[in-house]
């Protein structure tokens, strides 16, 4: 795999050039280029912001095909607890559960069950003073390339735990491995992703070198299907696939994985633009008060992921149905992280320096320089028809040397009413000799 | 040795919501030089608690700040009030704010103290009823 690969990409026969992802990217990393739009593979954190405000979805998020399925003996399904959120009242977790069995899988591993635990570890770990504090979460892959390439500074605050998926992951194929005597790598666990960014942190992981998850698929592209396969089990149907607590279900919402801290010195904070608002706050230490900061790139969490189907709003509401009866249960503290040592970061992060001008420190003064000189001419309007995002990018990617002044429509004019005009001097001095 | 980066910000009074915005921009500016992030976080605090006050304390002002090959200077300034007795106002937690700004979070008194101690070189001057001045300088190396 590559340093660069990425789950969203561009359908370019969809694109149509318009300025609607540009602008909405929170690394300006795509630019329209000969009228289709391109992403600039270093800066793209995989968030979805472009697949959702894509009118004519042309953006995408690639997942697995089910057929990876086949390559396993025994294959085991990981929904993200987003999952819960996708179905009305009548559907229970116990059905949605039952109904994954439905696709292939010989078995269902909850997310959410894995969440406890990275909890439990969290817990622990704010305890302790070793850590520097706010402790950011880790587990929106977006948000943490977001530090990776925009915040280097907070890089020390990074939770450096496993995802629940990857946490999930490995527990599932490490009890099946031991209870069927099945050997590892004939085990498929495939997480049902909510998102571009989980798949992308599958395929190049930053945290460790390889990932525990044989495949990802789509909360898309299975939803009719489990509808279908939900029916026919009964709504009282009772099964032992559950195994989270209310903690673990309502990780799935902006402030779930706060609640599962059991602290009032934490925040979360949820939406990619108001991430980057926050992270501002911590870099300049104006964040007090707070141990623990939640931050997830969609809005309302991941309930408002690119490849959920239903309303963000109304999840919500559908999750709070499944909290209250989880909490019914009472599971949550059977899954704890007696010794979380095994769930660190087996890798350092390393800051990705993207916005840099120049390698060379003086030499990216002198491009800044010029930057400004360019910024300064350019009419200020934030049109996007360059195809940069604002008028200061623009003047950056010249500078860059990926663009030029004409592709601002205005210098464009300008330069084409001071062709006009000299070539009016020029037709004055050549005018042909008329007789008079 | 003249600045190789010249850039200049208006620092508007009592509104809080643009407090901190030219420390942003510097610290975006910054980033893209590709200078040391302990370096950038250093600067940026520095002349936020600058801009700060003068949004608190200055009836607003402005921020200068001069990019040369091997340092930082910023130069905030306004025309308010001043303050009467500089060594007093340098110690940690002493402030003026009123009760009404200490409620949104600001005036702990600790801003003068935060930029000396971010910053390489500091000076502070301030007349009564002129206005207050304030230097820093941060090396990039
Ligand atoms: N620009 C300024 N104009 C007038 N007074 C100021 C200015 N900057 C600081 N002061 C005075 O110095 C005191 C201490 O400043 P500082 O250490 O930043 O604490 P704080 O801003 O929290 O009060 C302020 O309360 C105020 O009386
Ligand atoms: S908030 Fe959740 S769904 Fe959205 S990008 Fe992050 S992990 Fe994926
Ligand atoms: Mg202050």
């Amino acid at each position: 795999m590559t340093n660069y690969f990425h789950s969203v990409t561009l359908e370019e026969e969809k694109c149509r050039g318009c300025t609607n992802c540009i602008k909405h990217c929170p690394t300006e990393a795509i630019r329209v280029r000969k009228g289709k739009a391109t992403i600039i593979k270093e800066r793209c954190i995989d968030c979805g912001e472009c697949i959702r405000v894509c009118p004519y979805h042309a953006k995408k998020a690639v997942t697995d095909p089910f057929s990876v399925m086949s390559e396993y003996h025994f294959k085991i399904a990981l929904p993200a607890p987003t999952l819960y959120g996708q179905f009305g009242q009548e559907f229970s977790r116990e059905r949605i559960l039952r109904g994954l069995l439905g696709f292939g899988f010989d078995w269902v591993f909850e997310v959410a069950r894995a969440a406890e635990i990275v909890s439990d570890a969290t817990r622990q770990i704010i305890k302790t003073d070793n850590v520097k504090k706010p402790v950011i979460s880790s587990a929106c892959p977006a948000v943490v390339r977001l530090i990776q390439v925009r915040f280097p500074n907070l890089i020390k605050n990074l939770l450096k735990i496993e995802s629940p998926m990857e946490v999930a992951a490995r527990i599932a194929k490490h009890t099946i491995s031991k209870e069927k005597n099945i050997p590892s790598n004939k085990i498929g666990v495939f997480f049902i992703s909510p998102c571009a960014a989980k798949v992308t942190s599958v395929k190049a992981p930053y945290e460790k070198k390889e990932s525990f998850v044989s495949g990802v698929f789509s909360m898309k592209d299975i939803h009719i299907k489990l509808l279908e396969k939900m029916k026919n089990i009964p709504q009282d149907y009772d099964c032992d696939l559950v195994s989270s607590g209310a903690y673990g279900v309502g990780w799935a919402g902006s402030g779930g994985e706060c609640n599962a801290l059991e602290t009032s010195r934490s925040l979360a904070v949820h939406g990619i633009h108001n991430v980057i608002d926050i992270f501002e706050e911590i870099v300049e230490d104006r964040l007090n008060d707070v141990d623990f900061v939640e931050a997830l790139s969609c809005t309302e969490g991941c309930l408002g992921g690119p490849l959920t189907v239903v309303n963000p709003f109304v999840a919500r509401t559908n999750l709070k149905w499944q909290i209250g009866n989880a909490k019914k249960n009472g599971f949550s503290y059977e899954n704890t992280a007696a010794d979380y040592q095994d769930l660190l970061w087996t890798k350092d992060m390393e800051y990705k320096p993207i916005l840099k001008l120049d390698d060379n420190m003086m030499k990216a003064m002198m491009k800044m320089q010029k930057l400004e000189e360019i910024n300064d001419g350019l009419p200020g309007l934030d049109c996007g028809a360059c195809g940069s995002p604002r008028c200061r990018s623009l003047a950056e990617d010249i500078v860059r040397g990926l663009a030029f002044e004409t592709d601002c429509i205005f210098k464009l004019r300008e330069k084409v009413s001071d062709l006009a005009d000299q070539m009016k001097a020029l037709e004055h001095i050549y005018k042909p000799k008329t007789e008079d | 040795m003249s600045s190789i980066i010249k850039k200049e910000y208006d620092i508007p009074a009592n509104d809080f919501s643009l407090a901190g915005e030219a420390s942003s921009n510097v610290r975006k500016l910054l980033t893209q030089l590709g200078v040391n992030p302990t370096i950038i976080k250093r600067t940026s605090i520095a002349m936020y608690e600058a801009e700060l006050n003068v949004v608190i304390h200055g009836n607003g002002g402005k921020a200068r700040v001069e990019i040369f090959e091997d340092k930082i200077e910023i130069f905030v300034f306004d025309e308010g009030p001043g303050i009467e007795d500089i060594e007093l106002a340098m110690k940690e937690g002493y402030s003026t704010a009123p009760d009404s700004i200490r409620e949104m979070g600001f005036g702990a008194g600790m801003g003068l103290s935060n930029i000396k101690r971010n910053s390489d070189k500091f000076v502070l001057e301030s007349e009564p009823n002129k206005g207050t001045r304030v230097y820093i300088t941060i090396y990039l190396y």
